[in-house]
């Protein structure tokens, strides 16, 4: 194994139609109209040096290593900076140029540290390589001059540090931080001589904008911006394509080992999602593989409160199966189920609902999906046919406005918000629909032209009004109906939509929308151009949910957005397979590829393949089970790479029904708060410990690539295998790709997947079968897959969940860019600097009307449960509105969250709680109680048991 | 009795006590009972008679200078309310009369914030023109006129309004280049104090002639005067509607505004310029693309010198053939040539291309005020090279002085007589482009202070031959690998006081081998 090395071409692919014919070096070469001279040198082989330039960036023209002689021109232009022209005549390689490359780069090492032997970049610099290439022999300057080898390195990024003394001033990082990140948080300070990186002014990195995204890193050519990683255990020998485990963005990486040590996480330029982008979290917050808290051997006990015994695997998967068969004797068939992870391959996934499905002889197995997007899934399978996003991520460059709705893009799914800044910083327009003011509606050089700041819970009633403004204002794309849609169906939807109450005006009171804004918002959207629907979780989660869904789906038919690079409606999914976990089967009344059980076809299918009958009917979903066991009908649940306790509403119902349960087996990386309630532990493997595929948002399925052994053993997808063995099933497979020609065996939208497809095109986006035997990026050209697209009545109906005189404020919850979900990972990370602890975003107005200062602590109480969390005071909310995140166990923001859910999903409703704010002395006692059980539940005997022995030593 | 008195409010003269001369003649005139009118006028650019006092008479003006606040009582026992005892009709100063004033006709004349001032003295007439005609028409008219950029690179202003013109953008956008840092120059200065609505004509009729209807006047801080006359010249010709969405009645738009600049020599280096207008750093873009293409806020943009831009009414007014028809090769019109540093007569003077550099310094200058023999003259700023006296005979023209190893720059000389040290030049030069670097490209960030260093080294006399080679090659590296004139021009003053002064670098050769 090797590294995997990327050309760099020195500047950006250009798209032209037109090309152009020159001649480098005698060497003729063809390249679209407008590369660069460097890069169309780099295409036909020849290296120019260069140390500005890299193709992620803009050329700059600025280190003069790439200067070039051109037949008929005077002077020695740079390449980096200097168009192709037809018949253009290029020397890279003349006496001159040798000569005044060798003098520029005397001029950088006249200034540059001498301490190459023992530099972190030793073996990958580009100084160093470039020095090398010009045949710099001397430094006539000496080193005695004015330079800048005495700067102190600025260590306060837990990630990369930052060394002055070794920048040469390229800007890369600058633009990185620009062009590819859009943060802006980089500078050049000083002028002349004395210019040198900064992040902002006077600042160090952290105290800096920088989100950690390490762009700069990436960029930097020498050891100014260097990883840790590498400081401390020196480069990588081989390196491995994989894809990040965190968000739905599904980023890929090179993961750079050295050994089957991880160096470090290099994002990888050919990656589809992220082409060479990354966040803080998949570039740098991977500690959690190797954090001390890992269970690596599989442990069982009586009751949970009892202490954790170690066992063997062979034991642990026999007591699972004697178990889960003693259940389903005296309870019956049906008393045991399970959840598959949203964070495992799609081949982990798929195994689980098939043992479950085929071996358990049920259908109750459900997925965190249940949480997160199932209306998505539901929605726009009613309005289009297919349960996922219709767009790939590039369509956004050809984006000319863009809704963002429910979605913090920027935290949530930061490599995506990065291409959506670079589009908008282009000139795209933006509406944001959000309670909150987000980072979208104003940061550096962007801004939104409309921001819609909604009252929780109002989203159908916003979007409806939109529809509103569209029809009632001839903004119809009539052609677009005509062609793709229902007409009569439409006309219905038209004059629901056009009745006067549902106007901006009407609901302006319920919405708290400027009916001007809104009115403004709608034919922005309608009119300029390409628009493009983005939304989260602030969609789904509410009691109407899937109508929300529904009316986005509305708006994009109706303004004829769908079915073309640059429109469509995006979900932007949570986890990193959650789309994934989706299409394999997860639901309970889903097959593989969302065929409902009651179908036969589908059935027989699996039956003959897998050799038993399946059930017709729907199983439980989540919050069925928890009814169920404190029912006392369901008593096994075993839960795949998910943290139901902390992730899933109402905390107390949850751990009710889990408590009511006779076995719970967690397979999991950590004793999480799940596995407070259980009897069984498996333990898991991580994404760097083996092979298997993650389906990202955007329905491109990437392959995840073993790159170290499991520490515990076994990859997930072996576990789940063995577990069913020891259940009586026959399942044998070899290896992940072997399930996964299985699933494109059974699957239709799968049926051209396979490892082999996917190593030779890098990725592939379903539906990938004889149709579209390539994948496809953008869905439903020239047609629906449903056959026509269907406008649904979008009725708002008020939640129940009301806020009164003991609830008077609406709590939405959300997350952070450094935190992850539960933060089971990044809690493990040194991301916590950035956010150690859940805090309560509160407006200023409503601290002041309760005595609450930023860093108080204060109680927060709803309907469901209290807990306790300090407060930020900001008007990034609305008088009214309080915000917090969940990815701390002990603030436990799910205790507040109520069991109100999606009319059509059960997706619970998250987004709003009624809620009372309160001063508070410290934790709640239920707080206090939970901690204490926490403790008590955590002890392992086998270890306990080792500390007699090695005292009597 | 009523008498117009003409005090110059240049800011020259100011600082020469112009204001308080003023002061004390209308003193003086109330105790004599002469009702006196003083009209504060620009600078008739002969520097060293400021501050230069003239009084009307029916011969016309009578110049009296340089007057003094303790002369002024004298001066009226002398006669001067009735224009006797001074130096006689101003037109006919030799310093005035051996000029082609093309540019520079109005400047020193006329009240510079009267619009019935420049009106009466053909303002307005070629932007009259202008608007008669398509802007083709306008850009063929300049094209034609042979003009060449002021700022020194000489590129025919014809065709980068030509590339202009034809550029597609949404918008366009003229910007004026006021930025004049380089050291013994003025004359964008002076014209702005001076003659400021001849800049608005300027610019205006470019404004036409590419669509470009908002213009950006970018200057310098330091010059305090200038910005107040031009933002009263912009207001009083907006409200006058030479400016404004219908510029003359023609229902063509064209407006402007002033943004001053916070002090970095660079910014007058174009690209760094317009950067500095968006509001960034001021650093230096690499071209292509060229401004014409992708200029301010990425549109297409027309950035000319003052002394471009006010070339300009003069050849609509009269025609491209009565400005191309003085000149000198490929150099054609008039240069408004600035003459400083050791002269006896320094100061503007507007001529024609082709006049020899020692007749500018010897017969117009008057040699050096000190009295000592002429050494060297850096021409065209401080990144001009430094011409010896046996090249006086070289002609004031773009290709003449290129092939001399120089450029004429923004027209500004400076002379030095011989007890200047040219090693010392050499280091300055270095230094200044230390001092002045952006930072962006590395010949210029780290090769001006190695530079410095060098010449340092060759000055203390440690390895001088080395080091002097070490230097020439520093200077090619510069020259041939910075990204703009500042880094690449910086070799010009280098080598060509090591070329031609080699003497001055031996001493320390001999210095050297002496020990």
């Amino acid at each position: 194994m090797s590294l995997v090395e990327e050309n760099d071409y020195g500047t950006p692919a250009v798209k032209s139609a037109a090309s152009v014919t020159l001649s480098i070096d005698g060497e003729t070469v063809t390249v679209p109209a407008g590369t660069s001279i460097m890069r169309a040198a780099a295409e036909m082989g020849t290296k120019v040096p260069k140390l500005c330039a890299t193709d992620s960036v803009k050329a700059f023209g600025s280190c003069r290593m790439c200067l070039v002689e051109i037949e008929g021109r005077p002077g020695t232009p740079a390449s980096c900076t200097t168009p192709v022209a037809d018949g253009m005549q290029v020397r890279t390689q003349t006496d001159r140029l040798k000569r005044l490359r060798r003098g520029v780069m005397e001029l950088y090492i006249s200034d540059h540290p001498l301490d190459c032997l023992t530099c972190g970049a030793n073996g990958d610099c580009e100084l160093q390589d470039m020095a090398g290439a010009v045949g710099l022999r001397e430094v006539r300057y000496g080193y005695e001059g004015e330079n800048h080898t005495h700067m102190e390195k600025d260590r306060s990024n837990p990630y990369f540090d930052y060394d002055p003394s070794k920048c040469i001033v390229c800007s890369r990082c600058v633009r990185a931080c620009e062009e590819t990140q859009g943060t802006f948080a980089l500078t050049i300070e000083g002028r002349g001589f004395d210019s040198r990186v900064s992040p902002g002014a006077h600042e160090d990195f952290m105290s800096s904008e920088c989100v950690s995204c390490g762009a700069c890193v990436q960029a930097c050519p020498t050891a100014t911006l260097i990883e840790k990683s590498i400081v401390e255990i020196g480069q990588p020998e081989h390196s491995v394509v994989t894809t990040c485990a965190y968000c739905g963005v599904g980023c890929s990486f090179k993961a750079e080992m050295r050994g089957d040590e991880l160096v470090r996480m290099v994002p990888y330029k050919d990656g589809k999602a992220n082409r060479g982008h990354s966040c803080v979290k998949g570039r740098f917050a991977w500690g959690y593989a190797s954090h001390k808290d890992r269970i690596l051997k599989p442990m069982v006990r009586a009751r949970i409160t009892d202490p954790w015994q170690e066992v063997s695997w062979d034991e642990a998967f026999a007591h699972v199966a004697k178990e889960f068969r003693r259940i389903q004797g005296q309870y019956g068939k049906d008393a045991v189920g399970g959840i598959t992870s949203s964070r495992c391959t799609n081949e982990e996934t798929y195994l689980v609902q098939k043992m479950i499905r085929a071996g358990f002889g049920n259908n109750n197995v459900d997925t965190c999906a249940r949480v997160c997007h199932s209306p998505t899934g539901y929605g726009l399978k009613t309005a289009f046919g297919t349960s996922a996003g219709t767009q790939d991520f590039d369509s956004v460059e050809e984006t000319d406005v863009v809704i963002v709705i429910g979605a913090n893009p920027t935290d949530g799914h930061p490599v995506f918000a990065s291409r959506l800044k670079k589009r908008l910083r282009q000139g795209a327009r933006l509406i944001v629909i959000d309670p909150r003011r987000i980072d979208l509606v104003k940061s550096p050089h962007v801004e939104a032209d409309y921001h819609l700041p909604l009252r929780p819970g109002t989203n159908v009633a916003v979007v409806t009004a939109l529809a509103h403004v569209v029809v009632t204002e001839g903004l119809v794309n009539e052609q677009f109906v005509r062609d793709f849609c229902d007409w009569s169906e439409f006309e219905d939807w038209a004059a629901f939509v056009a009745d006067p109450r549902h106007a901006p005006e009407a609901v302006e009171t319920l919405t708290g929308v400027p009916a001007a804004a809104l009115r403004g918002a709608a034919r922005l959207f309608a009119t300029g151009g390409n628009g493009a629907i983005y939304y989260g979780l602030g969609v789904t989660e509410h009691s109407q949910g899937t109508t929300t869904v529904m009316a986005i789906a509305n708006l994009a038919l109706a303004t004829g957005n769908l079915g073309r690079p640059g429109v469509g409606v995006n979900p932007l999914r949570g986890q990193n397979n959650v789309q994934g976990s989706c299409d394999m089967g997860s639901f309970p009344h889903e097959f593989p590829g969302y065929r409902h059980v009651s179908d036969d076809a589908t059935r027989e299918i699996f039956e003959k393949l897998w050799g038993v009958s399946l059930s017709n009917e729907p199983g439980l979903r989540i919050p069925n089970m928890f009814d169920a066991a404190l029912d006392g009908s369901f008593k096994g649940l075993y839960v795949q790479g998910e943290d139901i306790v902390q992730s899933d509403p109402d905390t107390k119902h949850v751990t009710a029904g889990l408590s009511a349960m006779e076995c719970v087996v967690v397979h999991d990386l950590f004793l999480n708060e799940t596995a407070n309630y259980a009897h069984v532990f498996l333990p898991g493997s991580t994404f760097l410990e083996k092979d298997g595929t993650f389906t990202n948002a955007e329905r491109r399925i990437n392959r995840v690539r073993k790159v170290m052994a499991p520490k515990n053993g076994l990859a997930d997808w072996e576990v789940t295998q063995r577990l069913a063995q020891a259940m009586g099933m026959a399942m044998t497979y070899g290896h992940p790709s072997e399930i996964m020609d299985e699933i494109a065996a059974t699957t239709p939208s799968f049926a051209g997947v396979s490892y082999a497809k996917l190593d030779e095109a890098g990725s592939v986006q379903w539906p990938c079968n004889e149709k579209a035997p390539d994948g496809t990026p953008v869905m439903h050209i020239g047609g629906f897959a449903r056959g026509k697209g269907k406008f649904v009545i979008t009725e708002y109906v008020p939640t129940d969940e009301k806020t009164g005189p003991r609830f008077p404020l609406l709590l939405t919850t959300g997350r952070i860019l450094s935190q992850y979900n539960v933060g089971a990972q990044t809690r493990r990370t040194a991301n916590t600097v950035w956010h150690p602890e859940d805090l309560l975003e509160m407006h200023p107005h409503d601290a002041e009307n309760r005595g609450l200062k930023e860093g108080d602590w204060a109680r927060l109480q709803s309907r469901a449960g209290e807990t306790t969390l300090r407060v930020k005071v900001t008007d990034r909310v609305a008088p009214g509105v309080v915000y917090t995140t969940f990815h701390h166990p002990l603030t436990q923001a799910n205790v507040i969250t109520t069991d109100y859910s999606d009319w059509a999903t059960n997706c619970p409703e998250y987004k709003v709680t009624a809620v009372q704010v309160a001063p508070s002395n410290g934790p709640s006692d239920w707080q206090e109680h939970y901690r204490e059980h926490t403790e008590q539940s955590r002890r392992i005997a086998a270890r306990e048991a080792n500390v007699p022995d090695q005292a009597a030593e | 009795m009523s008498v117009t008195f003409y005090v110059p409010q240049d800011a020259a003269a100011l600082s020469v006590g112009a204001d308080a001369v003023a002061e004390a003649i209308r003193i003086e005139a109330g105790k004599r009972g002469i009702a006196a009118r003083i009209i504060r006028n620009g600078s008739r650019g002969m520097l060293w008679l400021e501050p230069l006092v003239e009084v009307a008479t029916q011969e016309g003006r009578m110049a009296f200078g340089p007057v003094e606040v303790d002369d002024v009582p004298a001066l009226f026992d002398a006669g001067m309310a009735e224009g006797r005892g001074g130096l006689g009709p101003t037109e006919d100063l030799a310093f005035l009369k051996a000029q082609t004033r093309f540019t520079f006709a109005r400047c020193g004349v006329i009240a510079p914030l009267s619009l019935d001032d420049y009106a009466a003295m053909d303002g307005w007439k070629g932007l009259a023109r202008a608007i008669t005609l398509s802007p083709a028409e306008i850009v063929d008219e300049v094209t034609r006129s042979g003009l060449r950029g002021r700022g020194g690179a000489g590129f025919p202003t014809g065709i980068k309004w030509k590339t202009v013109l034809e550029a597609k953008g949404p918008r366009k956008y003229i910007v004026a280049n006021a930025d004049e840092g380089d050291s013994g120059t003025f004359a964008d200065r002076m014209l702005m104090e001076g003659d400021p609505f001849h800049l608005i004509e300027g610019m205006a009729i470019a404004g036409l002639a590419v669509g470009a209807t908002h213009g950006y006047l970018y200057t310098r801080s330091e010059y305090p005067h200038a910005i107040a006359v031009m933002a009263a010249a912009i207001g009083l010709a907006r409200d006058a509607g030479f400016l404004g969405p219908s510029v003359m009645g023609s229902g063509r738009a064209f407006d402007m505004e002033i943004r001053t600049g916070a002090g970095a020599y660079v910014c007058g280096e174009e690209t760094a310029l317009l950067e500095s207008i968006e509001g960034r750093r001021g650093q230096v873009r690499a071209k292509p693309p060229l401004p014409a293409h992708e200029g301010l806020f990425g549109c297409p943009t027309v950035i000319n010198n003052i002394l471009s831009l006010t070339a300009v009414p003069f050849i609509l007014d009269k025609g491209a053939a009565a400005y191309a028809d003085v000149g000198f090769g490929r150099s054609r019109g008039t240069m408004p040539i600035q003459l400083a540093g050791n002269l006896r007569h320094g100061g503007l003077f507007e001529v024609g291309f082709g006049i020899s550099l020692g007749a500018l310094v010897n017969d117009i200058g008057g040699g050096t005020m000190t009295g000592r023999p002429v050494k060297a003259v850096q021409v065209g700023g401080p990144l001009g090279a430094y011409f010896p006296p046996a090249l006086f005979d070289t002609p004031f023209d773009y290709e003449a002085f290129t092939k001399a190893g120089g450029l004429i720059g923004h027209g500004g000389v400076v002379v030095f007589d011989d007890s200047v040290d040219m090693v010392k030049q050499a280091r300055f030069a270095m230094d200044f482009c230390a001092i002045e670097s952006c930072g962006k490209c590395t010949p210029c960030r780290i090769g001006s202070t190695r530079g410095v260093e060098t010449i340092d080294k060759i000055a203390a006399g440690q390895n001088v031959a080395a080091n002097i080679q070490l230097v020439e090659d520093l200077c090619e590296t510069m020259k041939f690998g910075s990204l703009c004139a500042l880094g690449g021009f910086t070799p010009y003053p280098v080598l060509s006081a090591l070329h031609h002064f080699p003497d001055d670098f031996a001493a320390r050769h001999k210095a050297q081998a002496a020990e």
